[in-house]
């Protein structure tokens, strides 16, 4: 069973029109919401609909716009992160480029919530086609008198600009985004403080993701209370799923939260199975940073029980055995897979995103690659191994924002899960480049 | 006023105070070395992660431990805080893994470095480094660059520590000083090699920690061990004119300001920060141009005060021939004494 709240019209012809979109019930949310509803009501709505955030961290949604500051005469704002340049995922440019008036439609309900009367997507660089579309969304928004001075005779004043970054993954981080947004060098802010009360030119600003602004037109069509019924426990409602790999049917999936990752990879209704019948190896199962999980350990759990698609099931047994939801980017690996080049892979690309800002980070990322390469190569050796696990430890924890961990992680769980795979590349290097399919990844 | 425990002492410090700072107050081997923070200047600290602590109970209020080490120049402390730093076994081996990754691009030229014998990252690596570097890689190198006539910039040891980012920032105008390029490929540089034009602007030099910056009125012309700090002052329009001089017999080699303990540009008696103006640090090499006070007092315990030059210079030797280890890194750097001789500079 798949309930569509995000997606459901998609595939309807010009949605991306203001007329279609309309045509399908869209904006009635809003008008409705203006004409009978307080700002406090649409807040409560949305805490009570459980939301956690969909870039990645998982935050309650409810929670984070109650902490944000409100000194009198200061403006607050709004900012929607679609810098979306984890690898594996792709769900947020799905939904810009199909259903452009559902973010902004979105954007103008939350920021009603906050009391923001201006608010920005800040779209990467990659997308500058995506932000085309947006742009036209938004002119149409404003012709329709849905954004602008006295948005449908309701008294609140809302203006919305798309910006367009300059394609580094770093400024998908809330505080860089921010400092990249004021036209500076896209660096984290060693907080506090914190967004909520110092962001945006230092005024009160939240940061949510392109996937959570636009949730919050369901859930105020549906109250918070029926959103919460979807889904499972804590993790409320449906998520989209970038689905990418060695699977039949890649591409962006609604799924309700709480669905089996077994069935989510071989029913027919999503990824279809593994590609040319083979066997499942391992699972990214949130987009590059988050640990990697061998095939038994990501359809059960460690206590045998099947493994959910949510917040805590993924999640559960810590990192030991688990992994995290992350922002939904599910890259699949069959039994051809060689962890260790996908590996190098995910380390080439930390390396070269890393801002530079602290040590750990700025080193520690380039020396784990240097070793990866010299073991992919077939000159490592099982010193090597140990030398990367003791990096990350090094790098964990101690950087000023997340990318260090995102780095590290994924170099733990690879060792952790597949270390025998190193020893093969250490030990046997003359075999191990003997066979080709250890070679695919990259073809 | 919080209470905060540092290693089992208490001390009692004005709200607002950083761990870092409440350490300094209490002093000793306690305090956590900074690579970054200087107190003079705003929104510094943060970045090179050598200060970290481990902070075992919130506050009083809220006892639970944090869940990461932290940076203690950036952190307030609450009342009730209770941190380790070298009472923390798994503090301590956190912070020499921050110091590998300091030195591991670091191109350890020491022996040719003018930096070498007042260089906190030399002092860093021997109080809280390990014996060894596992880095074997080539590592990253730069071209050195003049950033105009008295400043010259060896990226190559830069940490970026964004000190010197931040006086361009915060005490000379017209700001053209700044990070360029990302990661590991970061540097600092002046906008399109412009040379930094501005009264203020040697103060770069006293900020960097490293050999990075350094001047270039003074490259190469002796060892700092070598010379006789002495503080001395002029009437100058422009600054405090309060400086230390380095001198060799009568001759004047190089002009700093005056640090304090911590290896920070002392204040005032007015209480602000004795910046220098470029004339008095480079301009005036005359011993006349100024009033002696008399011998400095250097209170940092690094190696210029250890006194013994020649110890101090055989160490630097045999630390760099132990963290090169087996791989020399290229001939750039003759260890023997030669090194000494500018003439045998490349
Ligand atoms: C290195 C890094 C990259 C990130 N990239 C993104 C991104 O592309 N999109 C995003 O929504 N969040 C990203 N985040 C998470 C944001 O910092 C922030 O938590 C998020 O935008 C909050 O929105 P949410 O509460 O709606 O999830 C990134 C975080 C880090 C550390
Ligand atoms: S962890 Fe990496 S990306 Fe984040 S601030 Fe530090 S150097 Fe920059
Ligand atoms: S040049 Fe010196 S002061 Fe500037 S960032 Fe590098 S180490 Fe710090
Ligand atoms: S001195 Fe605190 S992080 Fe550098």
């Amino acid at each position: 069973m798949s309930k569509k709240l995000l997606l459901k019209n998609d595939h309807v012809p010009y949605i991306n029109k203001l007329s279609v979109y309309r045509e399908h019930g869209g904006y009635s949310v809003l008008e409705k919401t203006l004409k009978n509803t307080s700002p406090e009501n649409v807040l409560e709505e949305v805490k009570k609909s459980g939301l956690r955030g969909r870039g990645g961290a998982g935050f309650p949604t409810g929670l984070k716009w109650s902490f944000l500051a409100r000194p009198e005469g200061v403006p607050r704002y709004l900012v929607c992160n679609a810098d979306e340049s984890e690898p594996g995922t792709f769900k947020d440019r799905y939904l810009m480029e199909r259903i452009p008036h559902l973010l902004v439609e979105g954007m103008i309900l939350s920021s009603f919530a906050l009391g923001a009367n201006t608010s920005y997507i800040y779209i990467r660089g990659e997308y500058f086609y995506v932000a085309r579309i947006l742009e036209q969304a938004i002119e149409e928004a404003y012709a329709a008198g849905l954004l602008g001075k006295n948005i449908l005779g309701s008294g609140f004043n809302h203006d919305c600009y798309v910006q367009v970054g300059a394609g580094a993954y770093i400024c998908g981080e809330e505080t860089a985004l921010l400092e990249s947004l004021e036209g500076k060098r896209g660096n984290p802010r060693i907080k506090p403080p914190f967004p909520a009360v110092a962001g945006l030119y230092g005024c009160p600003t939240v940061v949510n993701n392109v996937e959570t602004i636009a949730a919050i037109v369901p859930i105020i069509e549906m109250g918070g209370e029926e959103y919460a019924k979807i889904g499972v426990g804590k993790s409320t409602g449906t998520k989209l799923i970038s689905a990418s790999g060695h699977i039949n049917n890649p591409g962006v999936y609604e799924i309700e939260l709480g669905v089996p990752v077994e069935e989510f990879i071989y029913s027919a209704q999503y990824c279809g199975g593994i590609r040319g019948g083979r066997k499942l190896k391992a699972v990214v199962a949130g987009g590059s940073s988050v640990p990697i999980l061998p095939t038994e350990l990501i359809l059960k759990t460690a206590n045998g029980e099947p493994r959910l698609m949510s917040y805590e099931s993924l999640g559960d047994g810590g990192f030991a055995t688990g992994t995290m939801l992350g922002s939904g980017g599910f890259i699949v690996m069959d039994e051809d897979t060689s962890i260790v080049k996908n590996l190098y892979t995910f380390a080439r690309f930390y390396h070269h995103e890393s801002c530079g800002q602290c040590s750990p980070c700025r080193e520690g990322t380039g020396w784990m690659e240097k070793i990866l390469h010299k073991i992919l190569e077939g000159h490592g050796t099982l010193k090597d191994i140990d030398l990367l696990w003791d990096i990350q430890s090094k790098i964990e924890g101690k950087t000023i924002c997340p990318l260090g961990e995102a780095a590290a992680w994924p170099v733990a769980a690879a060792i952790r899960h597949f270390r025998s795979e190193f020893e093969d590349y250490v030990t046997n290097p003359e075999s191990i480049k003997d066979i080709k399919h250890y070679y695919r990844l990259q073809n | 006023m919080p209470l905060v425990t540092i290693d089992d002492i208490p001390v009692e410090v004005p709200e607002g105070t950083t761990i870092l700072e409440a350490a300094r107050m209490i002093g000793g081997d306690i305090v956590p070395p900074a690579m970054c923070y200087y107190s003079k200047l705003k929104t510094s600290g943060g970045y090179c992660r050598t200060c970290i602590v481990k902070v075992e109970q919130g506050s009083a209020k809220d006892p639970r431990p944090m869940p990461k080490p932290v940076a203690s120049c950036r952190t307030t402390v609450m009342d009730g805080m209770v941190v380790r730093n070298i009472t923390s076994p798994e503090n301590l081996e956190a912070r020499a893994g921050v110091v590998e990754m300091l030195l591991i691009n670091h191109p350890l030229d020491c022996p040719v470095c003018d930096q070498a014998g007042e260089c906190h990252l030399q002092d860093l690596g021997y109080e809280h480094g390990k014996e060894e570097t596992r880095f074997e890689f080539p590592r990253r190198e730069f071209e050195p660059i003049d950033i105009g006539e008295n400043i010259k910039l060896h990226m190559n040891r830069c940490i970026l520590c964004y000190r010197c980012v931040k006086v361009a920032d915060q005490i000379t105008d017209g700001r053209c000083h700044g990070v360029v390029n990302r990661g590991e490929a970061a540097e600092i540089s002046t906008y399109i090699e412009k040379a930094i034009d501005n009264d203020f602007s040697g103060n770069v030099i006293d900020v960097c920690p490293v050999g990075a910056l350094t001047d270039r009125t003074f490259r190469f012309k002796s060892r700092v061990w070598y010379t006789k700090p002495v503080d001395a002052h002029r009437d100058c329009a422009k600054c405090c004119g309060k400086v230390r001089l380095w001198n060799q017999g009568e001759e004047v080699l190089r002009v700093t300001a005056r640090k304090d303990k911590w290896g920070e540009v002392e204040d005032t008696a007015d209480g602000s920060t004795a910046w220098i103006c470029n004339e008095c640090r480079f301009d005036k090499k005359h011993i006349n141009d100024w009033t002696i006070e008399g011998p400095s007092k250097i209170d940092r315990h690094s190696v210029i005060s250890a006194n013994h030059y020649e110890t101090t210079l055989r160490n630097i030797k045999a630390d760099t021939i132990k963290m090169m280890g087996s791989k020399p890194h290229g001939d750039k750097v003759t260890l023997g004494t030669g090194a000494l001789d500018p003439n045998n500079i490349h």
